[in-house]
């Protein structure tokens, strides 16, 4: 399924927004030397291996990445019938840890509330950051980005793509009018 | 899913989609903190119109692992045994708020007869011997574990067939997950007509002991197995698995048993205690599923955020 026009940024908008992310986790966390970064499912966990990756070469150090899976959080569970469940694995005790939660579309903010609700189940992180590719606005929560690839202004009817060629077989963000 | 009352008539890809949610919930059994918000707010309702300790509980446990509350019931102190009938304690339970059933009872087809009366959910506990398919799926999960798949597996069921539920139902998942089911018991604790059973038959155990998995029952003594046997020692002379016999089969091999186990009838006490012997992963594993089936009936799909 490819990209709906417009496109709002390219393979090589996101490439350069994912090392400047790279960069600025790696500043505000010191060198990164504590941080273990968090995908959330399904398209935070390549961007979590892409920023993993970058940050590895700018310090010379490997980050470790988990995946979370929030539907067991949610809450809007009683509304809608179930899906199965991806897999949630964080390699290390994130207690005392740095961790930056990793999502493609920060939209309401309920995905990274029900995220942070997972978190707290599996340790005491010493901080939680968050970083997404896209940020469209429309809040319901109070719950802000850390680090942000690109703010999107939308209208609540607009429909967010965003494509990762590790599941999409191509890079691309786009906006499209819901039908 | 509206219901969870029999394993048959689930596709193989339908039974893999609920292994794989269980892989999950042992992975959330296995945090620091195992308990998820899933079900907050719901409430299970366990009717067991028969004794259970384990499958009670596990399902307990299971509801409570996922944050739902749970009520319970049992026979001996309700008013059933002031005459009420099994449709109005349904009915008083649903009335109370229940938003699902986990049911047990000795007649076949009770569960079913509650779904309809209620509506709710219902969750078959084991009805009779007919039965029982968190048993079958805590079993397949656990050879899914162990060998990693059931395609091509031999798997032995020894003992009281004809009496048990476990069997119904576990015949009907390993054949759907493909492994060949062997059954194995004297001529009186077989069914009657086996039907169109995908099973082969063996006289003895000691014909089945080149198989991947050996799955041992108990003689169910109140269902009335033990009357139609000679004697238990003639019983454990040709289908008893002891040490001996153990000592035959292949090293890749493994031993179930769903419980409650008569350690020196069916199972022999060293064997019961074998690091082959899978019988705790049954159990652990038996509340996973239980987990997996309930966030199925009860649990919702994600909304676009």
């Amino acid at each position: 399924m490819g990209c709906p026009v417009p496109s709002v940024m390219g393979a090589d908008d996101i490439g350069r927004a994912v090392r400047r992310m790279a960069h600025e986790i790696a500043e505000r966390n010191e060198g990164a030397g504590d941080v273990i970064l968090v995908g959330i499912h399904t398209r935070g966990v390549p961007l979590a291996r892409r920023l993993a990756e970058v940050i590895g070469e700018i310090e010379a150090t490997s980050v470790p990445v988990g995946t979370l899976d929030i539907g067991l959080y949610r809450d809007d569970l009683s509304q809608r019938p179930t899906t199965a469940l991806a897999h949630t694995q964080i390699p290390v005790d994130i207690s005392g840890h740095a961790v930056v939660l990793v999502d493609d579309v920060l939209y309401t903010g309920r995905t990274i509330r029900a995220a942070l609700d997972a978190l707290a189940d599996l340790g005491r992180p010493r901080v939680v950051q968050l970083a997404a590719l896209v940020d469209r606005g429309h809040r319901q929560l109070p719950i802000r980005a850390d680090f942000v690839g690109k703010n999107l202004p939308t209208s609540a009817s607009e429909r967010v793509w965003v494509h990762l060629t590790e599941i999409d077989g191509e890079d691309g963000v786009a906006i499209e009018e819901r039908p | 899913m509206n219901n969870f009352l029999t394993m048959e008539g689930l596709s193989k890809d339908e039974l893999t989609s609920v292994l794989d949610l269980s892989d999950e919930f042992v992975e959330v059994l296995a945090r620091p903190i195992p308990k998820v918000p899933a079900l907050r707010g719901r409430t299970v309702a366990m009717l067991f119109f028969e004794p259970s300790t384990r499958t009670r509980m596990s399902f307990e446990r299971a509801a409570k692992a996922l944050s739902a509350d749970t009520m319970s019931f049992s026979p001996g102190t309700s008013s059933l045994s002031k005459g009420e009938s099994l449709k109005d304690t349904a009915l008083t339970i649903k009335a109370m708020g229940a938003d699902a059933l986990v049911v047990r009872h000795s007649s076949t087809g009770a569960p079913w007869r509650i779904a309809e009366w209620t509506g709710l959910p219902v969750l078959n506990g084991g009805d009779g011997a007919h039965q029982h398919p968190t048993q079958a799926l805590l079993d397949a999960l656990t050879i899914r574990q162990h060998f990693g798949s059931l395609e091509g597996l031999k798997v032995a069921i020894v003992g009281d067939i004809r009496h048990s539920r476990v069997a119904r139902s576990d015949i009907t998942a390993f054949s759907t997950l493909g492994a060949t089911v062997t059954l194995v018991a004297p001529r009186t604790l077989l069914p009657v007509d086996l039907g169109d059973w995908p099973v082969r038959t063996a006289r003895a155990i000691d014909e089945v002991l080149d198989s991947d998995v050996i799955y041992l029952l108990r003689i169910q003594k109140e269902r009335g197995g033990a009357s139609v046997l000679p004697s238990l020692p003639e019983y454990v002379s040709r289908f008893g698995l002891t040490w001996e016999r153990f000592a035959r089969m292949s090293s890749d091999s493994v031993v179930m048993h769903p419980g409650p186990m008569n350690r020196g009838v069916e199972i022999a006490p060293e064997v019961a205690d074998h690091p082959r012997s899978l019988v705790e992963p049954q159990v652990a594993n038996g509340v996973a599923v239980r987990m997996a089936v309930l966030f199925r009936l009860l649990g919702g799909e994600a909304e676009d955020v």
